[in-house]
């Protein structure tokens, strides 16, 4: 495990919560318990909301499908996806916790090189609760990681760094790759467990997993909104990768960090490739016109929360992209209902007291 | 590894020898570099004539050949550590490696001993991904690919011109970094080759590293000397310079940069503190020199490495020349530098 150099003492279980999207059962949990179970958990039912999600015995958790979810936002549950795992980003809405870590229901523990399992949510909170360093590249790495350092020619005024609000986790096993990869190979394993947390650079892109993902909620909360996928549109397996184009261009704009490598999981589905392909078809070519408009954005100053950068990125998204299908005016409206959403669900201190939500979620 | 097949004819090995008696570390290195050429500079300091082990092909090349060839006036620019750059200069082959002479092999996490050569090569013969990062690293290697959300149209990535390895054992810290933790040695491995994404800069160790020569070779350049530059990588910083350099021409020029494996295992020698009492001259300047090289920009004409050299010569001196006369000084040896390197071109 990575562990920095100064120890990091809370285990944040009062200031974090797991999102789960789940359409099948919850079964997985049980190999997690050790390292979950003091955890607050807030389960995304997805699909049919008349089937029962199991939880094991013994967790505390949330439990959300898609009645709640059109009982809880009204009209603007439009913005959430349905039959697609974006609908994750409904559990990162209602949270009331400072931190978050989400999960697939296919994702179990792995072990690292010397056969010890890995605690993938210590190893996201030790990634969040210590510096990023996206300025300048280190080349041993996490510099703040016990048994390294900054080497020699890194400037001693970047040596601070600035705070992380994204950790990205890898997999081991089934490897996130798309569908013509995986049908060219259906067999490749990743078996490479790079010991290794890093810092993106600022000004680099990236694709974003949200398979094993750790973010500070309210630094970059607003910003992780999973996209409209699934039932209805016409592209789906872009959720995770959309939010991570937008979080990554707000978090350089706004001076915070994004780490990526360590912990890993194991992953053990392989999704359907040709099923993925349908999904990802028009993902694929729309990409080449995506990545370019985001490494052009430039927010104005004046952006100075996640919120403001997020509806200022959804008109250019709405302007710049439109031009390519009409899903991306409507993906701009939606971003601007979830910002609506976020503000509604989470007020800030000092702003009029907003109305409560009626009805309270299933509870154990 | 991916099955890169290594011509020896295209390599040539440079070191910079600080130490007469090279017998120990070339036995060390004799399964990986036997098949090889190597270069040997001398320090020109060094006063005793340098003993070699028999069975390696090399030429070695000492402080007359340097004044022969940069003259009385430019010998200054290859003393010290920089000695090495008047090997870069007179290879005749696409591809240099260059490790300091107080490394040893390395062991991988299998305990094989770390062939550096075919690692170097074939980080440098596989394409590097400048310009979107890839989250398993390099997508080159066996068992590892692009991943979900990676544009296919950047997946034929770029020529990569710069291969920087990494140190087991000491690693390469600033004095103030080991003074403060005596005790710190890298001795994680980690399995990874990655590009440094495009307007990242990050700081070249010259400690361990391989580049094409044919591409970049007049971007590898002696220029910036401390004035109380010593015989200790913690005295230096003309490696930490030039890769600046490097990386804003391979920026500017869209190749690449790899960093990660192979691994050497650096061994000990002196001591940090003592280096200590120097002045933190090149630490001071590092605060200086990043901004510069953040906010360069070089024309649409500079097409090729040595167009580009010139013209950070020139915005050194215009810019942070105008401040520091040192580096005032660090462009007038990077324009002498290109000087040489042209007419040792043309002769061959």
């Amino acid at each position: 495990m990575s562990v920095p150099a100064t120890t990091v003492i809370p285990p944040l279980t009062d200031e974090l919560d797991i999102v789960i999207p789940t359409i099948r059962n919850l079964d997985f949990l049980e190999q997690w318990r050790s390292f979950f179970q003091p955890y607050h958990l807030i389960i995304v039912q997805d699909g049919d909301p008349t089937k029962t999600i199991r939880v094991p015995q013994g967790f505390d958790y949330e439990l959300y499908n898609r009645n709640d979810i059109n009982r809880i936002l009204g009209p603007k549950a439009s913005c959430i996806s349905f039959k697609d795992s974006a609908c994750r980003c409904f559990g990162f809405l209602v949270s009331k916790k400072k931190y978050i870590f989400t999960i697939d229901d296919d994702c179990f523990v792995a072990k690292d090189p010397s056969g010890q399992e890995i605690n993938a949510l210590a190893q996201h909170i030790h990634n969040l609760l210590s510096p990023a360093t996206p300025f300048f590249f280190n080349t041993l790495y996490d510099p703040f990681r016990d048994g390294a350092d900054f080497v020699r020619g890194y400037p001693f005024s970047l040596r601070e760094g600035v705070t992380t609000a994204i950790s990205h986790g890898l997999w081991l096993n089934i490897p996130d790759y798309d569908a013509p990869t995986q049908l060219v190979k259906p067999l490749e394993r990743n078996s490479r467990y790079v010991d290794a947390v890093l810092t993106i650079p600022k000004g680099t892109l990236f694709p974003m997993c949200g398979m094993n993902l750790g973010f500070h909620r309210e630094l970059i909360g607003p910003a992780m909104y999973f996209g409209l996928m699934g039932d209805g549109q016409p592209i789906g397996r872009y959720d995770d990768m959309w939010a991570g184009w937008c979080a990554k261009v707000i978090c350089d704009h706004l001076g915070l960090g994004v780490k990526t490598g360590l912990p890993y999981i194991w992953h053990s589905k392989a999704s359907n490739p040709f099923v993925n392909l349908k999904k990802e078809y028009k993902g694929i070519y729309w990409q080449e016109e995506i990545i370019p408009f985001f490494q052009g954005v430039a927010l104005p100053k004046e952006c100075t929360t996640p919120q403001k950068c997020y509806i200022e990125l959804s008109k250019l998204v709405k302007e710049k992209l439109g031009p390519i299908d009409p899903y991306f005016e409507k993906l701009g409206d939606a971003m601007v209902t979830w910002i609506d959403a976020w503000n509604e669900l989470n007020p800030s201190a000092d702003a009029a007291p907003v109305k409560k939500t009626d009805a309270a979620p299933k509870k154990k | 590894m991916s099955q890169v097949t290594i011509d020896s004819n295209e390599v040539d090995i440079v070191i910079a020898a600080f130490h007469s008696d090279l017998t120990s570390f070339m036995e060390e290195w004799r399964p990986i570099f036997s098949r090889f050429h190597l270069i040997i500079v001398e320090d020109p300091d060094l006063k005793e004539e340098l003993k070699i082990p028999k069975g390696f092909d090399f030429d070695v090349y000492t402080k007359s050949d340097i004044d022969k060839l940069a003259g009385s006036s430019n010998a200054a620019m290859f003393s010290g550590y920089s000695c090495r750059y008047f090997g870069y200069l007179v290879s005749k082959r696409k591809y240099i490696i260059s490790i300091d002479d107080d490394c040893s092999p390395a062991k991988d996490n299998n305990g094989d001993l770390v062939d550096i050569v075919t690692q170097h090569i074939t980080n440098l013969r596989t394409p590097a991904t400048p310009f979107f990062f890839n989250t398993l690293y390099d997508p080159y290697r066996k068992g590892a690919d692009f991943v979900r959300g990676y544009p296919f149209g950047l997946r034929s990535g770029v020529t990569c011109v710069l291969s920087c390895g990494l140190w087991l054992n000491l690693a390469d810290y600033d004095a103030p970094t080991q003074s403060l933790k005596p005790e710190l040695r890298n001795s994680r491995y980690v399995d990874a080759v990655l590009t440094v994404p495009k307007n990242t800069l990050m700081p070249m160790s010259g400690i361990n590293l391989a580049f094409d020569r044919e591409m970049v070779g007049p971007a590898l350049l002696p220029a910036l000397k401390l004035a109380k530059e010593g015989k200790f990588r913690w005295e230096t910083i003309e490696d930490i310079w030039c890769g600046l350099v490097v990386k804003a021409v391979c920026d500017h020029l869209d190749l690449g940069v790899k960093t990660g494996l192979p691994y050497v295992s650096r061994n000990e020698r002196g001591s940090a503190i003592d280096s200590l009492k120097k002045e933190w001259e090149g630490v001071k300047l590092m605060e200086e020199l990043v901004p510069f090289f953040q906010s360069l920009k070089l024309s649409p004409e500079a097409v090729t490495a040595e167009s580009c050299v010139t013209e950070i010569a020139a915005a050194v001196k215009k810019g942070l020349g105008r401040s520091h006369t040192e580096l005032a000084n660090v462009a007038d040896s990077m324009v002498a530098w290109l000087k040489i390197w042209k007419e040792v071109r043309s002769r061959v």
